[in-house]
């Protein structure tokens, strides 16, 4: 039987990597990826708190963060093609369209 | 003790993947990667007997999001971002603030000194029947949750199909 605190030091390295990877890169692909490292992190600490309270309420949990997950990879890629089209990069700090 | 292997092994591939995922400079790496990591987080959810999950994690995420994040990847062109700058200019700070943030939750996980003082009973056994049990909970305590959750990928549709399509005519 595993230490349900391991299963969470895990989640909070996932997640830390993930908050690395949005702070740093300038691919806005690898920032979405980097979300959805951020999420399974998440999804993991659902689980196994779940387990340990023998409810199966985390699990369904997470299985709604996984509906969020692909809603929002799909809406992120639209905007990112939609982008694309018009400046040509992908680079999160040359999207400055907004700026004055 | 097979178990504590088994978790061992994930837990490092999932972060030794992950780490590769945020330093690839080439953008289907990484993705291939992120596909690596999404399988150890599934494995994670097998060692929990969280089987329906873990089904739906391999049929959701790595066939479904993952398929969707290749096709963009090779849409938007490459040749020019793999000889950029892969980090931001604005690096260190953000290093420094995802210092922070391990500090925080090293200090917040070992605040006691014993570790995380979870309250109550250990895990004796696992239920049987997961997928029926998780079924029972979507579509009975959870139905107008789950009602919402349709709502809400139906819009995202849309805004894909609004975002990503030419201009209007």
């Amino acid at each position: 039987m595993i230490p349900t605190e391991y299963y969470i030091f895990l989640g909070s390295g996932l997640f830390t990597i993930g908050v690395i990877g949005v702070l740093t890169r300038r691919n806005v692909l690898i920032i979405l990826m980097s979300i959805e490292l951020i999420l399974n992190a998440v999804n993991i600490n659902l689980v196994a708190l779940s387990q340990y309270f023998r409810s199966v309420d985390g699990q369904v949990f997470a299985i709604f963060v996984i509906t969020d997950a692909a809603a929002e990879a799909a809406v992120g890629l639209g905007l990112i093609i939609a982008f694309f089209r018009n400046k040509e990069t992908v680079n999160a700090d040359e999207i400055d369209l907004l700026k004055w | 003790m097979l178990e504590l292997i088994t978790f061992a092994v994930l837990s490092a591939v999932i972060l030794v993947s992950a780490i590769l995922v945020i330093t690839r400079r080439n953008a289907v790496h990484s993705v291939m990667w992120l596909i690596v990591a999404l399988f150890g987080v599934g494995g994670i959810y097998l060692l929990q007997h969280a089987e329906f999950l873990f089904a739906v994690q391999i049929i959701l995420y790595v066939g479904g999001i993952m398929v969707l994040f290749l096709f963009v990847v090779m849409l938007v062109n490459l040749d020019v971002a793999v000889k950029q700058a892969r980090f931001a200019r604005h690096w260190q700070v953000a290093l420094l603030t995802a210092v922070l943030l391990v500090a925080q939750l090293g200090y917040a996980l070992y605040n006691h000194g014993q570790g995380l003082n979870l309250p109550g009973h250990p895990l004796v056994s696992a239920p049987a029947g997961n997928t029926q049990a998780v079924g029972m909970a979507l579509y009975q305590n959870y139905m107008l949750p789950v009602e919402i959750a349709s709502l809400l990928l139906l819009v995202a549709m849309v805004g894909a199909v609004i975002m990503a399509k030419r201009k209007l005519e």
